[in-house]
């Protein structure tokens, strides 16, 4: 369903992203892995379409992101990084936009907003402006939208970040019982994820891929059995050159 | 077509849902009769015609339509909204030519809020209500032109405040090109064609015989071609952040 195939990305100066490739079929969540800065966001952004990468291709259920790309983007949900809204509209207004951008109207549009609201679990703040939510209030609006069109792929970049403990296991929840259905990515920070709700993960760090295993697979490359001592193990020497390099550079 | 509809409805509804529209609306409804009277003599001139109205409205749109424009895009890639859009399947074109519409929209209303002076006109006197029509036309027309320079120069910064001096800027060098003062001072120094074809390029001249009643397909073009090239722009800008170049 998702296939990235030796994606690049360059900005002026560095290498984002270098040769990066993956699949992730129907059923799978796929937990993205890495330090601030790896290449995660900007290669969910390739997969998205929002960047065209410099080399390599992005397919969404076998439409190319960059060339095909309205085809690829009507089977996409995707939760930008910090989950970006537009303040005045109310959550309701904001996955009715979403949906009548994708060609639903009357019924079908109704039915599927109100869907995504409930899913989210947004409540009576559905009719506040987002601008006046919470964070994770906000966050569940912009998941709300991303999820409404029930498209048969989900890029969630941080979907949890920002969220209190209980807000969390909602999110959680909310995509274990979508992911039998469709092929999922989520970026996070937080490892403890990885086991809760990913059947496969990768790490990422300097742009380039460091490991692709199933949660377990990848724990036994650290030091205790853990993914995040894997992390550790995995990054460290990324993070360890870039502080020589620093270091370096003020001496 | 329905990433086009989508879009002009939520912009519409951005315009509404803050005080923006509202702030917009009442201070044209404000300025433009009252730059006709105070400064126009609207009641003084003797004749029953708008003259003064439309005399001072480039200058009063050149202010206001980039105003309306400086948050098209600016505002997208400051909240980081662009992503959502660029991530949707809305077409960039429909994008930006939805933004466009609502705006302009939002800018005919303005101009509508002035029919009450015509209508007073009407009531003083017999003005020529053809040229009448064909300068409220002209001013449409303008307004666009300045709405879509505005959203170009929108979609150049992330910053609304920088985007509005830009328009501002723009707006006026394409308005001031048709100034006899300019093209007085341009005359002794440039060669006589290119003078010509700078006053050739001047919306304000393009608008001046259209206030006078004279519809030709050339001024027409003018404009259509004014709001292309803004749009065009705009669109180039904002996918020239996807990079790649393929």
């Amino acid at each position: 369903m998702i296939l990235a195939d030796q994606l690049v990305k360059r900005f002026t100066g560095r290498t984002a992203v270098h040769e990066v490739s993956f699949t992730v079929e129907r059923g799978e969540v796929l937990g993205f892995l890495g330090p601030n800065g790896a290449g995660k966001s900007t290669t969910m952004r390739m997969i998205a379409g929002c960047l065209e990468p410099d080399a390599g291709r992005a397919l969404v259920d076998g439409h190319d992101s960059a060339l095909d790309r309205q085809a690829a983007q009507s089977r996409l949900g995707y939760l930008p990084e910090g989950a970006p809204a537009y303040p005045a509209m109310s959550a309701r207004g904001y996955v009715r936009f979403h949906l009548r951008a994708r060609g639903f109207s009357g019924e079908a549009l109704t039915h599927a907003c109100e869907t995504a609201l409930k899913r989210a679990n947004l409540g009576a703040a559905a009719d506040k402006p987002i601008g006046a939510l919470s964070k994770g209030y906000k966050r569940r609006a912009a998941l709300a939208a991303a999820i409404a069109h029930d498209p048969p792929v989900l890029i969630l970049d941080e979907p949890t970040d920002g969220l209190d403990p209980n807000q969390k296991d909602g999110v959680r929840a909310l995509i274990n019982e979508m992911a039998p259905k469709k092929a999922i990515i989520i970026s996070t920070h937080l490892l403890e994820e990885v086991d809760a709700i990913c059947s496969r993960a990768i790490v990422i760090a300097g742009g380039r891929l460091l490991a692709d295993d199933t949660p377990h697979a990848l724990a036994r490359l650290g030091d205790d059995d853990t993914i995040g001592s894997a992390f550790r193990t995995l990054t460290r020497p990324a993070g360890e050159a870039i502080s020589e390099r620093a270091g370096s550079g003020r001496t | 077509m329905n990433g086009l509809i989508a879009i002009v409805r939520r912009e519409l509804a951005a315009y509404f849902e803050t005080p923006l529209a509202w702030v917009f609306l009442t201070v044209f409804a404000v300025a433009a009769p009252s730059f006709a009277w105070r400064i126009g003599n609207l009641f003084e001139t003797g004749r029953a015609d708008l003259a003064p109205l439309f005399d001072y409205m480039p200058w009063l749109l050149l202010i206001l339509m980039p105003a309306l424009a400086m948050r098209s895009w600016a505002e997208e890639r400051d909240r980081g909204t662009l992503e959502v859009l660029l991530s949707s399947p809305i077409p960039l074109w429909a994008a930006a030519l939805g933004k466009f519409l609502a705006a302009w929209a939002i800018a005919g209303l303005a101009l509508v809020l002035t029919f009450p002076l015509w209508i007073a006109m009407n009531y003083l006197g017999a003005p020529d209500n053809a040229a009448t029509a064909t300068a409220y036309m002209g001013a449409f027309l303008l307004a666009g032109g300045f709405l879509a320079i505005g959203q170009a120069l929108s979609a150049a910064t992330s910053n609304q405040v920088i985007a509005f001096v830009l328009g501002v800027g723009a707006c006026f060098l394409i308005t001031a090109a048709g100034l006899p003062v300019v093209l007085d001072a341009l005359s002794g120094g440039l060669p006589g064609a290119a003078a010509e074809a700078l006053a050739e390029l001047s919306a304000l001249a393009r608008f001046e015989s259209l206030r006078r009643g004279v519809v030709s397909l050339a001024d027409l073009i003018y404009f259509v071609s004014l709001i292309g090239l803004g749009l065009a722009s705009a669109m180039t800008l904002i996918d020239s952040r996807r990079g790649g170049g393929r």
